[in-house]
């Protein structure tokens, strides 16, 4: 049914290729039963004689030119539009190169037979054979359509609908609409100004309407017939009057039907028929399409569209014998309907209330429809989604010493995975070192590429020869290089720091290596993390991810305007540690800092002890000022590039919607120089824990026996509270809350006070915690952890809550069955007591698992919902774009809003999503 | 009033940031300010071309995975019980008929923002059948009537008047039933009709008497004074705008409910919009997430584009789209194609998909931009 309209320049050898666009989509086209394109008259467009003048000019130029110019003539060849249609009878007969008659496939050679469903003039699938309708080999040829002639019309089951609504809304008798003439002019009006307005959805939906006020007229207003109630029996019969109207009655009913009346049922007389709805000659799709397998056993192995197929053809054949030997009417009936079942199942083997053809083993063909539908089908799986090659996927694995936009790539890949290089003279002595090392050596070559495409691979024997014969114009496929280019990928890839442009560092081992800062817009972890690597093989696609794609471009979130790459875990405690309290000599320093890669020592303060805060002053830029707070609040002021007061935690230099400092520092210096910056606080960050040592131990979370004392007696105290109050409602003398029973009343300040008593403990821990312990820097720089979980590990891991409550499923009025009926004590309700260091009894432990379990379940379930929703906002808003005039418009260029935003600004150029008029007039 | 200086950056800068720029700064540095301010805002200006809507679909989308599946509000010890994250988001973005939790903030105009008659007045709004006011239900067996034990407290809490129970009563048992007001202020209630007078249809006539409703807002299930800052607002579980901002004593102008579709027969559709912005941040600021409101406004004026509010599913916003190719790439692709088919649409491929199916460039971003040769 694709019939498009190209838009392309005429070259002579590209006449041959054009008749080649219309079958790109054949599966598509079969399903309507239907018709494949005319191929528009070329014209030549101004632009493309423009483009061959050009090139003849070229080519007088130098004679080494010409020899590329010639292979590389670019044919501007774009598709302009796609036009859908259902293929008339004639145009399938027209387009098809072979009348099929015989189910058999091969004859006794194995060769395919002549009116076979493997006809070879319907393409080749074997290779040395040729096509007999266009002479080519195989791949070259795409196959071309065949046609079978049914013995008797059969209905075409995904236009069922259509056929009823017309049957009902047209006389049996005369053909016309059932409509007086006026009331069709005024119909056709509406429908015209309804198609306008609002589009042809909207004009499919009123001849809904419109269809469903006709079906109950008893007379035809043209010629007085009276009509009966007519009605579809699914799947595919219809009875009128309990008499069934066989596919030969509809057809001719059908072709009565004029094309103007067509037109009010829905049909556009200019590519549908409403008789061609009911079939009398079915396409058979090219071989290609249905290519056989040949299985170790030298045996074949036929598609389902070739069973299928032989099917109808075998059952077309025995009807035609039956009904040319007159067989008696109820055998060409029961043929008749296999017939039409099997062309059903053809096109869909879905259909609802009909058993779907099968393997002999018991496995439901694979037809046309299946074909296209869902997320394996044609058109998600092959044409919305592609594969590429010069890619790679390996295990990934940390590696703080690269550079932020560096990947390492391991020496394997960067032998296989390649970038091709065109040989000009001024490269070409560089280029051929590669050819001459092969494809065993390290930096070295894998193929050359001859200017008419022919691809050559290197190998120890045709290197010399290769060697002799390169010259401008030659592409080498030479080895990946430190600094090229690659784009790095980890699915799920949800938004678009999900795919970032990587430097190469090629590597020894065997895993992809990136620095861990990119790990957040990733969202990747080394426990197992698999990526992919991909490598632009054109200058175009080279800079456009050099410049749209780059780490450095990425670095604000266009979700929220704020930094996603910054330190994480050790480098933001390491920072926290050294900012915080560490000194060292002036020469343990400059280790340091020559460790990280800074050598200029001019700002570090010629003392012999020097501070944390001076040490990472020397990072930032000399004029740099910043205002700003750490996690816990305090200040943190940073003047003239000296860190003069505060610490640095998650909130000055982390990732993820944090690092105030890093957007500050994006902000005035650019993203380049931020990286810079940024992968030195990274680096350390680490270097200082390294020095310093840094772990974590069971003892960190040791409290006093003061704390200990105070947390048992918070917690008594609470669960005390707790009995008073059931005691209370026991008594039915608690007060509730308004708009809530008792028993609510109850549970909401049974959880108040627990919970209340859970964050004293809390509070009870930060003040008694050692501040010295590592655990606590963690959890107070926010490298990783909060005070809670110190809590959970010290003291009490709290009330575990199902769905908003306290535990109360299990046993009958209880929840396990060591408690008594109806027990509300925190106790049997899910609140354990112990912290994990301590150990949770057999009881708690239960209740734990209760809701780690349901936690469980939830991330499983709500990965597919999730996944499900994002699916359907990126296919609603996927065409969305800001027109030139600042619009945002769809495909169709309907406005959806008059500014971006309503203040055209690009969030991830704006500081958290807006513009900081404050800061302005203080700069100024 | 826009200072002088400021006259001929109206154009270029958006109110919002001429305003701030004029509170805050002192009229010395104006000048200089406001040519910065333009700088940087051209320079942060949204360039032409940009895929907004995907871009906006994955701000949304991403944090999607890190919500949580059951969350339900608890966060004060006095608050309803709503739905939220993904569930809520998901419905909200489908435009569902129907919401799982409709609630709706009702203020209310001084003095009952102070707390007057707070009791009282949620009260009235609350939905109340006949059961509410019942103390006991009496079913004489032998002359077959109902006799209704009022409790006049509670009629009298509600600012109703037995007259008007009977009155509702009435008007819904108008068949079945005539009413009779006895002995001080009860009901009594006899089987109209001379057929199947039997004991079996009056118990099921006691029962459907306990449903009937009497006062109070229909849809309004269960209503709860809650203190906000300082001011007594009503929360309650079901919603009715349209009726609700009818009552005298409730501020129209901040009264709001979470169904949007309600809002949207009431208010009309840019109210609609409002509220989906508004439901949208709601969801995902519960979750501690942070999205810039640009993209949830885009989302938000995607649905409501077309003048009414269409869901992000095949049957809304999918539908509309003109290419037959992006519309069969979604959902349902063979009944697109055949109905396609069946009009002789034509596919201009404007819009992605089409294009990557195809191997062409696609018209957004870098792939848009054309060179035009001089003539």
């Amino acid at each position: 049914m694709a019939k498009k309209q190209s838009e392309e320049t005429k070259t002579p050898e590209e006449v041959e290729e054009k008749k080649v666009s219309p079958e790109e989509l054949e599966d598509d086209e079969k399903i309507e039963g239907t018709d494949v394109a005319k191929s528009e008259e070329e014209s030549i467009t101004p632009e493309g004689e423009k483009e061959k003048i050009v090139s003849k000019e070229v080519s007088k130029e130098s004679l080494s030119r010409a020899v590329v110019e010639s292979t590389q003539q670019y044919i501007y060849k774009k598709v302009k539009s796609i036009v859908f249609g259902v293929l008339s009878p004639k145009m399938i007969k027209k387009m098809a190169s072979a009348k099929i008659v015989t189910p058999e496939l091969y004859d006794k050679e194995g060769y395919p037979v002549d009116g076979g469903l493997m006809d070879i003039r319907l393409g080749v699938i074997d290779p040395g054979l040729r096509c007999k309708t266009c002479s080519s080999k195989l791949k070259e040829c795409v196959g071309h359509f065949g046609y079978i002639e049914l013995a008797r019309p059969v209905i075409h089951v995904n236009f069922i609908t259509e056929i009823l609504n017309s049957l009902k809304c047209t006389c049996r008798e005369c053909g016309r609409i059932l409509l007086s003439d006026d009331k069709v002019k005024k119909t056709v009006k509406d429908l015209e100004k309804v198609e306008q307005t609002e589009g042809l959805d909207a004009r499919r939906d009123a001849i809904k309407e419109f269809i469903k006020s006709l079906k109950l007229i008893q007379k035809c207003p043209h010629c007085k017939a009276k009509q009966y109630k007519i009605s579809l029996e699914k799947p595919y019969t219809f009875k009128e009057q309990e008499k069934t109207i066989g596919p030969i009655e509809i057809r001719t009913r059908l072709e009565r039907i004029s094309d103007d009346d067509a037109l009010l049922l829905g049909f556009n007389a200019k590519v549908v028929r409403p008789e061609w709805m009911v079939l009398t000659i079915l396409a058979i799709p090219p071989v290609t399409v249905r290519p056989s397998i040949t299985l170790e056993s030298g045996e074949r192995s036929e598609d389902d569209l070739t069973h299928k197929l032989g099917d109808i053809v075998r059952i077309n054949q025995r009807l035609f014998e039956n009904i040319n030997a007159g067989a008696p009417e109820t055998i060409i009936e029961d043929l008749w309907d296999l017939l039409q079942y099997h062309v059903t199942t053809f096109f869909d083997n879905e259909v609802a209330q009909l058993p779907p053809a099968r393997h002999r083993s018991g496995q439901p063909l694979k037809t046309l429809s299946e074909r296209i539908k869902s997320k394996e089908g044609r058109i998600r799986h092959n044409l919305a989604g592609k594969r590429t090659n010069f890619c790679a996927r390996t295990v990934i694995s940390p590696d703080p010493m690269l550079g932020i936009n560096e990947v390492g790539v391991p020496l394997i890949v960067a032998m296989k995975v390649t970038v091709p290089e065109t040989i000009n003279t001024w490269n070409m002595n560089y280029l051929k070192k590669y050819v001459e090392k092969g494809p065993a050596k390290y930096p070295g070559a894998n193929y050359i590429i001859r200017p008419d495409g022919k691809k050559k691979k290197i190998t120890e024997e045709t290197k010399e020869a290769l060697l002799e014969e390169l010259q401008p114009g030659y592409v080498i496929e030479r080895h990946l290089l430190d600094g090229d280019i690659a784009l790095f990928n980890r699915q799920p890839s949800l938004h678009r720091m999900s795919m970032m442009c990587h430097r190469v560092k090629v590597l020894p081992y065997k895993t992809l290596r990136l620095n861990p800062a990119v790990c957040a817009p990733y969202n990747a972890d080394f426990d197992g993390d698999e990526m992919n690597l991909h490598i632009p093989q054109n200058e175009e696609s080279r800079a456009e991810a050099e410049l749209l794609m780059q780490v450095q471009t990425q670095l604000i979130s266009p979700r929220y305007g704020l930094s996603v790459i910054g330190c994480l875990q050790d480098a933001i405690s390491g920072n926290f540690v050294l900012t915080r309290d560490l000194q060292m000599s002036r020469e343990d320093a400059i280790e340091l800092l020559c460790n990280v890669g800074v050598f200029d020592f001019k700002r570090l303060p010629n003392k012999k002890l020097v501070n944390g805060k001076e040490i990472f002053s020397l990072i930032l830029p000399e004029d740099f000022s910043f205002k700003g707070k750490t996690k816990s609040g305090e200040l943190v002021v940073i003047e003239n590039g000296q860190l003069k007061e505060g610490v640095m935690d998650t909130h000055s230099i982390g990732g993820e919607g944090e690092g105030v400092l890093l957007r500050s520092l994006h902000k005035k210096y650019g993203a380049d120089r931020t990286i810079e910056i940024l992968q030195k606080i990274f680096r350390l960050g680490i270097e200082v824990l390294m020095k310093r040592g840094f772990t974590t131990t069971l003892a960190d979370t040791d409290l006093s026996s003061e704390a200990t004392e105070q947390i048992q007696s918070t917690l008594d105290k609470a669960e005390e509270e707790v009995q008073q109050i059931i005691q209370l409602f026991y008594n039915k003398t608690l007060e509730t809350f308004p708009g809530r029973t008792l028993k609510e009343t109850l549970e909401m300040k049974i959880m108040e006070i627990l919970n209340r008593a859970r964050n004293t403990c809390g509070s009870l821990i930060k003040k008694h915690l050692d501040k010295t312990t590592h655990t606590a820097i963690m959890a107070e720089s926010g490298a990783r952890g909060n005070i809670l979980n110190v809590v959970q590990m010290s003291a009490c891991v709290g009330q575990q809550a199902l769905r908003g409550k306290r535990i109360e499923k299990g046993f009958k009025q209880r929840t396990l069955s060591c408690f008594k009926r109806n027990d509300l004590s925190p106790e049997a309700r899910g609140f354990v007591r112990s912290g994990y260091k301590a150990g949770l009894n057999p009881k708690e432990f239960f209740f734990h698992a209760i809701t780690g379990r349901d936690s469980l379940m939830d991330t499983a379930l709500r990965t597919p919902k999730s996944g499900y929703l994002y699916r359907r906002l990126a296919n609603a808003m996927q065409d969305l774009k800001v027109e030139y005039d600042k619009t945002v418009r769809d495909a169709s260029k309907k406005i959806i809003q008059f500014h971006y935003g309503e203040d055209d600004l690009d969030v991830s150029k704006t500081e958290s999503g807006v513009i900081d008029v404050k800061k302005i007039i203080e700069q100024v | 009033m826009v200072h002088e200086q400021l006259k001929q950056y109206v154009e270029k800068i958006p109110n919002k940031l001429l305003e701030e720029l004029e509170a805050h700064c002192p009229a010395s540095k104006l000048k200089k300010a406001a040519e910065k301010l333009c700088e940087e805002y051209l320079n942060a200006n949204i360039a032409p071309g940009e895929a907004v809507g995907l871009i906006s679909a994955e701000s949304i989308g991403e944090p999607g995975t890190q919500m949580t599946l059951n969350t339900f509000h608890f966060a004060g010890v006095a608050e309803m019980n709503v739905t939220m994250g993904l569930p809520r988001m998901v419905e909200i973005l489908d435009a569902r008929k129907s919401i799982s939790t409709p609630t709706m903030e009702i203020f209310l105009k001084s003095p009952y923002n102070k707390g007057k008659d707070i009791r009282d007045v949620a009260l009235q709004i609350k939905e109340t059948s006949t059961s509410y006011f019942v103390k006991e239900f009496t079913i004489n067996v032998t002359n077959l009537s109902i006799e209704l034990n009022l409790d006049q407290e509670k009629i009298r809490e509600v600012h109703t008047s037995v007259k008007t129970l009977a009155k509702a009563l009435e008007k819904a048992l108008v068949k079945e039933a005539s009413i009779k007001l006895v002995e001080g202020d009860n009901i009594e209630l006899k089987l109209k009709g001379k057929d199947e007078k039997s004991l079996n249809v009056l118990y099921k006539l006691k029962e459907k008497l306990k449903d009937i409703y009497v006062t109070g807002i229909k849809g309004i299930k269960q209503v709860l004074p809650v203190k906000r800052k300082d001011e007594f607002i009503i929360i309650t579980a079901g919603s009715n705008l349209k009726k609700v901002l009818e009552l005298e004593f409730v501020d129209t102008t901040r009264t709001v409910t979470n169904d949007i579709h309600e809002i949207n027969s009431t208010l009309g559709i840019e109210a609609a919009r409002q509220a989906i912005i508004d439901e949208l941040l709601k969801v995902i600021e519960a979750q501690g997430l942070n999205v810039d409101l640009r993209h949830i406004m885009l989302v938000a004026d995607t649905m409501c584009m077309g003048g009414s509010i269409k869901g992000i599913t095949r049957y809304g916003v999918v539908s509309e789209k003109a290419s037959v190719l992006a519309r069969a790439s979604f959902e349902t692709p063979l009944r697109h194609l055949t109905n396609a088919a069946l009009v002789g649409e034509i596919d201009y491929l404007d819009s992605v998909v089409e294009n990557v199916m195809l191997n062409q460039p696609v018209p957004i971003g870098t792939g848009l931009p054309r060179v035009i040769a001089k003539k």
